[in-house]
């Protein structure tokens, strides 16, 4: 009996061995994931348009292509990119313990995860701000009106103090439904056990998307709070960072220079110094980073220009409706703005 | 080498080596940790239990404003938590024992539905149970806009059952305190007079005594005490009803599913424990003429308890630990609460030192107050 | 988490089984004897009745077979397209779709080689060899692959119903020998060994699984040294492990406690050291007296595993939950999943209580 038990506790003993995944701690993220030979990305469950796996299992959306970015950058291929699905209460202690190698989440930049968590996030892909969503049979119109309703939420983030701020500040109440899961949220609150759920607008966006009939619903007017979605990564890693900022800005840098998944191999032959430099055909920026030099080319050519993911992901044309709103060029009034590649 | 084979010698060694492999795997793991939490700047301490929460509490048992403090939030965490689970242990008991004795009817559809029942709770996880529970109650019954009123001021819908709350604006206090005198004077006045009847032989009017022990102190402080009391009757709002006394679906959910797995358990426990009884003293009891129903309350069940308090300890322990699924959908219980905590401050390795503690602490304290009673109820030999 | 603490607690595993005295009728009296029994009686059949109506018109009349999403929302009954459409998913989770014969094998494999081994006559030296040299790695190289051509598939992807069966198998087959170091410990007559038992398994079993399932996947990633990561399944697993070695002892420890003073006192006449007595002696009797309870703890086991959905993995629970909440489905299948994973699980752990109560029989007969 003993014996037997023994084997069997060498064997579970070998099992887990080959499940631990030891890697040598001088390595930064970079080493560690080029010898991995894939990137290991965080991301949410099951959020349209963000996160999605389709009937194959397949991850598409706005976060995932963030990812599949700066796997194209260090890879060269857009597939190298292993997805962790990530949830609220795991999702910092997942990158902080190296279990991911970047976390691509809808996750709000504030000062304290910054700076108490032992992160550094990127650039801020998509402005969003926390809003409310009710069924238009419910014939509110402003989120003023509002006291006294249930309101769903996710527990764990900003959304329920935002709330219970904005409730305070035009002197109601309301009552305060929390799930830990997503789904339960949208189920409780698409059942009329709240009358009203809130988040992020493009999360509402997303929510409305998977709806019956999305046209019953309608999200209120009122932001009722700035929500600056970023990437983020582990601190003290600066060449990795860098490595994530830079691809969230070729994305940016090539809608304003009009470099598109479909001309990219055009654009290439161009003899704008910048794109020349973007691309990789002059100079040496991808080496700076320690990347290969066409690592510009390869993220365009891997997921396309920010326009073309936002557009694919969440525009007007798919399911989520969303207007670019703040989420455009400099040029055009909104807030994307790359810094200079040079 | 002939000391190595000293016994005393190494016991001491063995239990040197055992005691120096926990500290150092313990030390190890303590100063991993804090120079983890050092290099990544993450906040230690427990100073954060004071800061404001800022966070809306919806289901409180204790008052709370999310201008509270941490510290107070994991109270009503706790409060929530031994709320629910009270009112298990309580209707499952109940319904357990029910169940338990008709699983041993002589009726046989009786007792295979009953079987039925427990085969059904027991073979299916109580996570499972409990979304199909909350799926039902939130799909089944119709939005508060068009909630069944079921009395005058009693409605139900899919946020749950609102009903009229009495609001006491004076007095309250007074009859508190009255019920509880009059109880404890019920207690004893039984007590004494149940000792004389073995004593004497004479029977007494023992319940009738005990109920007016109950109600003259009652009765003496309402007609006495200032007692203003008002009627909050709920009314439909522009969104939901207001007022009254809410009875949240989650909880509800919550409630059900731990009753019913708590049932199951006690009513295997209690056939067990009845089974054990020896036939012995089914005979000796029918010999004397005692009915089944008579011979099962004066012979059998309290031979039966001391069987089944033990186990049924461990069902009540088992149902405080399980409340903690409250969080799966959405009951505001002491794990759902340092969770939010633990996301608002990033603290996590406080947070769940707190509610480890919290549960630990209080599971002991249910083992001792059901050792005391098994103590209580255990064969005194003479 | 726990349930099975009645499963354990059972004291019919101790106590004959004595009926009370029944008397001679004929089966109509049984049902009809006294108006309080046919009263009984009436009001049972009514209730089956009422809920065998209430299931076959929901299950079989009112129930959509085949179709769309819309026409399903449109009835009332149930809509078992929406089960033919996700089976895969609630099965496989995200394991790579073309892939997912792989875990088909594994769980079919599983499940043969539970079968067989379920039968006292198998057990031996030779059985456990099988499984230790050929079955688990054969089921980890198929779920795992990265070698004899098949493409690795990360842990991370692994999901539904193998991954139940794996965290409560391993869970349980783990567990065991570390429950019994435990109940040895807490039995032993050093001070602070026993000291250090009890310490660890009342903290454990003083605390929810839930607990300890956070401590693992939200605190254990703090206390490792830089640049170690265990993998999030792993972590999950041995919270599981510890959890049910905590049971388990106890479980051993009735068993030990069962095993009369006079075999140890044997023992020490006959001049074998501590170890020797408790490997020939005591654990062989021990252990046979508390087979039964233990396969009444893996059902528990089984059944907690849903709690790992908890903590974001995709075990069948989860897997049956988002397939309900997929926007497709979003507020049609409100129900069907839930019966259908309820289906599931009482079919596997129902089979594993007949199991346990062959085995009690089993063992109450033979005397080998």
């Amino acid at each position: 009996m003993k014996k037997r038990i023994l084997q069997l506790c060498a064997t579970a003993a070998g099992i887990a061995v080959g499940l631990t995944a030891f890697t040598a701690s001088a390595a930064t993220t970079l080493e560690t994931v080029k010898a991995r030979g894939k990137l290991i990305c965080g991301v949410s469950m099951s959020t349209p348009g963000f996160a999605t796996a389709d009937a194959k299992g397949h991850m598409q959306g706005f976060d995932v292509d963030v990812c599949r970015a700066v796997a194209s950058a260090v890879f060269g291929d857009p597939e190298k990119v292993d997805f962790v699905l990530t949830n609220i209460n795991t999702r910092f202690q997942a990158l902080q313990s190296g279990e991911i190698d970047m976390l691509s989440r809808q996750t709000t930049h504030t000062f304290s995860r910054e700076v108490s968590l032992g992160l550094d996030f990127g650039p801020t892909v998509f402005y969003d701000g926390q809003g409310l969503m009710v069924p238009k049979s419910l014939g509110v119109n402003s989120a003023k009106e509002l006291t006294d309703a249930a309101i769903c939420t996710l527990p764990g983030t900003t959304t329920a103090q935002n709330l219970s701020d904005f409730f305070r500040s035009i002197g109601g109440k309301f009552e305060l439904v929390v799930f830990e899961s997503p789904d339960e949220n949208r189920n409780a609150f698409f059942s009329g056990r709240c009358e009203a759920i809130s988040s992020d607008r493009s999360d509402l966006a997303s929510i409305r998307a998977v709806a019956n009939n999305p046209d019953d619903y309608v999200v209120l007017p009122e932001t009722i709070s700035k929500e600056p979605l970023a990437p983020s990564v582990r601190q003290n890693d600066s060449n990795w960072r860098d490595i994530v900022s830079w691809s969230v800005w070729m994305l940016m840098a090539a809608e304003e220079r009009g470099i598109t998944q479909a001309n990219v191999d055009e654009m290439a032959k161009s003899q704008d110094p910048e794109i020349q430099r973007m691309l990789g055909v002059s100079e040496e920026l991808g080496k700076m980073l320690n990347l290969d030099n066409k690592w510009g080319y390869n993220i365009v050519k891997g997921v396309g220009n920010y326009g073309e993911v936002f557009e694919r992901n969440l525009g007007t044309k798919t399911a989520l409706g969303l207007t670019r709103g703040p989420n455009t060029r400099w040029s055009e009034g909104g807030l994307l703005y790359a810094p200079p590649f040079r | 080498m002939s000391l190595f084979y000293d016994a005393r010698i190494r016991a001491f060694l063995y239990q040197t080596i055992a005691i120096g492999a926990v500290v150092f795997v313990a030390w190890m793991m303590f100063s991993t940790a804090s120079a983890n939490l050092a290099k990544q700047d993450i906040a230690t301490g427990f100073g954060f239990l004071a800061r404001q929460a800022g966070f809306v509490i919806t289901e409180t048992a204790i008052a709370y404003e999310p201008t509270d403090t941490f510290g107070r939030a994991i109270l009503v965490g706790i409060a929530n938590t031994v709320k629910v689970s009270a009112l298990a242990v309580f209707f499952g008991t109940i319904l357990g024992v029910l169940v338990g004795i008709g699983r041993l009817s002589h009726n046989p559809v009786l007792s295979r539905l009953m079987l039925a029942y427990v085969e059904a709770l027991r073979n299916v996880p109580l996570l499972l149970y409990l979304l199909l529970w909350y799926s039902l109650i939130i799909s089944v019954f119709p939005p508060v806009k068009q909630a069944i009123e079921m009395l005058p001021g009693v409605f139900l819908s899919n946020s749950g059952l609102v009903m009229p709350a009495m609001r006491w604006a004076s007095g309250l206090e007074a009859l508190v305190i009255a019920l509880v005198v009059g109880t404890v004077a019920a207690v004893v006045v039984t007590r004494v007079l149940t000792r004389r009847r073995i004593a004497t032989g004479k029977e007494m009017p023992v319940a009738t005594i005990a109920a007016f022990a109950i109600l003259l102190p009652l009765t003496l402080t309402l007609l006495s005490a200032d007692i203003s009391v008002s009627l909050d009757v709920p009314e439909l709002g522009r969104f939901r009803l207001t007022g009254g006394y809410h009875v949240r679906p989650e909880f509800v959910a919550l409630l059900i599913g731990l009753t019913l797995s708590a049932s199951a358990n006690v009513a295997e426990i209690v056939r067990a424990g009845i089974q054990a009884v020896s036939k012995g003293q089914w005979e000796a009891a029918t010999a004397l003429g005692l009915p089944r129903s008579r011979t099962l309350k004066l012979v059998i069940l309290p031979q039966a308890l001391r069987i089944i308090v033990p186990p049924l300890t461990n069902t009540y322990l088992t149902v405080f630990k399980n409340s903690s699924l409250a969080i799966a959908i959405g009951y505001p219980d002491l794990v759902m609460v340092s969770n939010t905590i633990m996301n608002q401050t990033g603290q996590a390795i406080e947070a769940i030192a707190i509610f480890m503690a919290v549960y630990l602490g209080l599971s002991i304290l249910i083992s001792l107050v059901m050792n005391w009673y098994n103590a209580r109820v255990a064969l005194r030999e003479r | 988490m726990a349930q099975f603490e009645g499963f354990v607690a059972d004291p019919t595993l101790m106590a004959p089984a004595a009926r009370p005295p029944a008397r001679d009728r004929t089966w109509l009296s049984a049902y009809f004897g006294t108006p309080g029994n046919a009263a009984i009686t009436i009001l049972c059949l009514g209730t089956i009745f009422g809920l065998a109506k209430l299931a076959i018109g929901w299950l079989f009349v009112d129930a959509i077979f085949s179709g769309t999403p819309a026409e399903c929302k449109a009835s009332s009954g149930a809509c078992w397209p929406f089960l033919s459409a996700k089976l895969r998913y609630i099965f496989f989770g995200f394991y790579p779709f073309d892939e997912q014969w792989r875990p088909l094998t594994a769980m079919l494999l599983f499940l043969g080689a539970c079968g067989v081994s379920m039968m006292p006559r198998t057990w031996g030296r030779a059985l456990a060899a099988v499984w230790i040299v050929v079955i688990l790695p054969t089921l980890y190289i198929l779920m795992a692959g990265g070698i004899f051509g098949l493409t690795p598939v990360p842990t991370t992807q692994w999901g539904g119903l193998p991954l139940s069966f794996m965290l409560s198998f391993v869970g349980l087959a783990c567990a065991l020998p570390l429950g019994i170091a435990l109940a040895l410990a807490r039995a032993s007559s050093l001070p602070a060994i026993r000291v250090l038992g009890v310490g660890f398994i009342e903290i454990v079993r003083g605390v929810p699984l839930i607990s300890i399932l956070f401590m693992a996947t939200v605190m254990l990633p703090l206390f490792m040294p830089d640049g170690i990561t265990i993998d999030k399944l792993l972590r999950a697993q041995v919270a599981i492990i510890l959890f049910a070695a905590a049971y388990i002892a106890e479980i051993v420890r009735g068993g030990l406690q069962a095993v009369p003073k006079g075999q140890i006192e044997a023992g020490h006449s006959l001049g074998l050291h501590y170890w020797q007595i408790m490997r020939k002696i005591v654990l062989p009797q021990a252990l046979k007296k508390v087979i039964p309870p233990l396969v009444g703890l893996f059902i528990g086991f089984f059944q907690d595993t849903t709690l790992v959905t908890i903590v974001g993995l995709l075990d069948f629970l989860d897997t049956v939950r988002t397939a309900m909440r997929d926007p497709q489905w979003q507020g049609i299948a409100v129900l069907e999943g839930y019966v259908f994973a309820a289906v599931v699980y009482f079919f596997f752990s129902a089979l594993m209580g007949a199991y346990s109560r062959f085995l009690e029989q089993y063992f109450r007969t033979t005397h080998d």
